[in-house]
């Protein structure tokens, strides 16, 4: 049994070991300078924020929703929870496959923004914004919900027998009590949408400095030049440890070992 | 009981409410004149918080209305009735320091930060909290919270006081102590004031009369002294026998 759960621990932990292991920590500082690799952690920070802020905006009214859908029927509670669960389990090449049937030149509304407004979507780096939203709406969503949850909804009531009007309890009580959640979600949320590649290759392609993200430049480096593949993993796994240290810390105390 | 000097200001509650939670139907009809609180003394389950949130506008109204004075408020949200609530186990805010909870209502009338804080100020005095200002309410024992409540919603200078088991969350060794307090203080508010309760205690110490609320339905009303002579129900009998606090 306990033979059993080591080898899952070291499933998990040694190829991790083996990356900082076999990493070119001689030649990083020069490897991480490079033209393409900046271009690309320039590309992954500024999609990924961006990500993170169109989920922001969009994923704390669903999150209220979902929240408020406890006292709904069955089946369209259920139908909604779904709808928001598929990214997460969906392998992330169909998204990006979904998008393009969605939004590509021949796509059901793609077609339409072609013909009527000369805009294209695939292959830009809005559509690298548009896969990474796709991807890592959920964790926000579901972070936000679960702080919906369990702040006392009475708070909401006791504020208004004060005078406070909808948008006031929302904006005095609800938001202050529920930031916590928004916090870790959009954390969750940037980390997932840093490390995207499926649906973004699939989607938006691996234009340098327009869509080659820091994922797909690591995975595209592996083939001409490992040292600079290893360096782009290295960064994107320190990326990923802040985040979890970040998280421990500060805005998941019920998740603290 | 002496009327509080402000109390002739101070308008009347007329309900007259029902309303629905779950499977049960609850009406209740009353009138309160300030400076002489009614008590809601019923079993658990009976609905007695159901009828103050319909009050107060939390829960909507199946049919009835809510007028104080010659306000009619039924149709308002809650922001609109100038009706105070203490509520069970106080909901204070959790992430405000006991200053901004009672300088609350003040912010919310559009007042900045510190303006609200400024108005904050005396009934933080008043109610023995200067020292507690800047605790946050998780900090607080039971019986400061209670004072924190009570200021919150009489910061909000309410027609109206309604009070859900006020004494509930406190322990039983400073219940007497409290209850002598909260009285003061319902006193001084001198508004129409609706207490719910399940003690006969409570009901004796801060308010005039009693209505029984029993499955959804009034039983009986009048004071302590008139359920003791006649009691209409079981339940009354009972509520009476076993309290000998």
């Amino acid at each position: 049994m306990t033979a059993v759960a080591v080898l899952a621990l070291a499933v998990l932990v040694l190829p991790l070991v083996a990356l900082v292991a076999r990493a070119p920590w001689a030649e990083l500082p020069e490897l991480l300078a490079r033209e393409s690799v900046l271009q690309a952690l320039v590309l992954s920070f500024v999609t990924a924020t961006a990500a993170t802020g169109l989920c922001l905006v969009l994923g704390v009214p669903l999150a209220t929703l979902l929240a408020r859908a406890a006292d709904w029927p069955t089946v369209p509670r259920r139908l909604l929870r779904a709808a928001v669960t598929v990214p997460l389990v969906l392998p992330p090449v169909v998204g990006g496959i979904a998008l393009l049937m969605l939004l590509g030149r021949r796509g059901l509304v793609g077609s339409v923004l072609e013909d009527w407004f000369g805009v294209t979507v695939p292959f830009t780096s809005g559509a690298v914004v548009l896969a990474q939203v796709f991807v890592s709406l959920p964790f926000l969503v579901f972070a936000v919900e679960g702080a919906l949850r369990s702040a006392d909804r009475r708070t909401e009531g006791a504020a208004a027998t004060l005078g406070a009007s909808r948008w006031q309890v929302f904006r005095h009580v609800t938001l202050p009590l529920v930031a916590p959640g928004v916090a870790a979600g959009a954390v969750l949320c940037f980390s997932r949408a840093l490390g995207e590649f499926g649906a973004t290759i699939t989607f938006a392609g691996s234009l340098p400095g327009v869509t080659r993200t820091l994922p797909i430049a690591s995975y595209l480096a592996m083939q001409s030049d490992p040292d600079e593949a290893v360096a782009l993993a290295l960064l994107l796994l320190a990326v990923s440890v802040a985040v979890l240290l970040g998280l421990r810390d500060r805005w998941l105390p019920g998740v603290r070992g | 009981m002496m009327p509080a000097e402000p109390s002739s200001a101070r308008p009347s509650l007329h309900a007259d409410v029902t309303v629905t939670r779950g499977e049960r139907r609850i009406a209740a009809a009353f009138d309160v004149v300030p400076g002489h609180p009614l008590a809601v003394i019923g079993p658990n389950g009976a609905g007695k918080s159901s009828v103050l949130a319909a009050i107060a506008g939390l829960v909507p109204l199946d049919a009835g209305e809510v007028r104080i004075g010659s306000r009619r408020v039924d149709g308002l949200p809650p922001e609109r009735r100038r009706i105070g609530v203490v509520f069970q186990d106080y909901v204070l805010f959790p992430h405000l320091s006991v200053r901004d909870n009672v300088a609350f209502a003040a912010r919310m009338r559009g007042g900045s930060r510190s303006a609200a804080r400024a108005v904050a100020e005396p009934w933080l005095a008043r109610y023995d909290l200067t020292a507690l200002a800047d605790r946050l309410p998780a900090e607080l024992s039971g019986g400061q919270a209670q004072r924190v409540a009570l200021a919150r919603a009489l910061a909000a200078d309410p027609d109206v006081l309604l009070l859900d088991e006020p004494m509930s969350a406190l322990d039983v060794e400073v219940r007497a102590d409290m209850r002598a307090e909260l009285a003061t203080h319902v006193r001084e508010f001198g508004g129409a004031t609706v207490l719910v309760t399940h003690s006969p205690a409570d009901a004796a110490a801060l308010a005039d009369s009693v209505l029984v609320l029993e499955r959804g339905l009034v039983t009986q009303r009048g004071t302590l002294a008139e359920l003791r002579a006649a009691p209409a129900t079981a339940y009354v009998e009972r509520m009476l026998a076993a309290s000998v606090e």
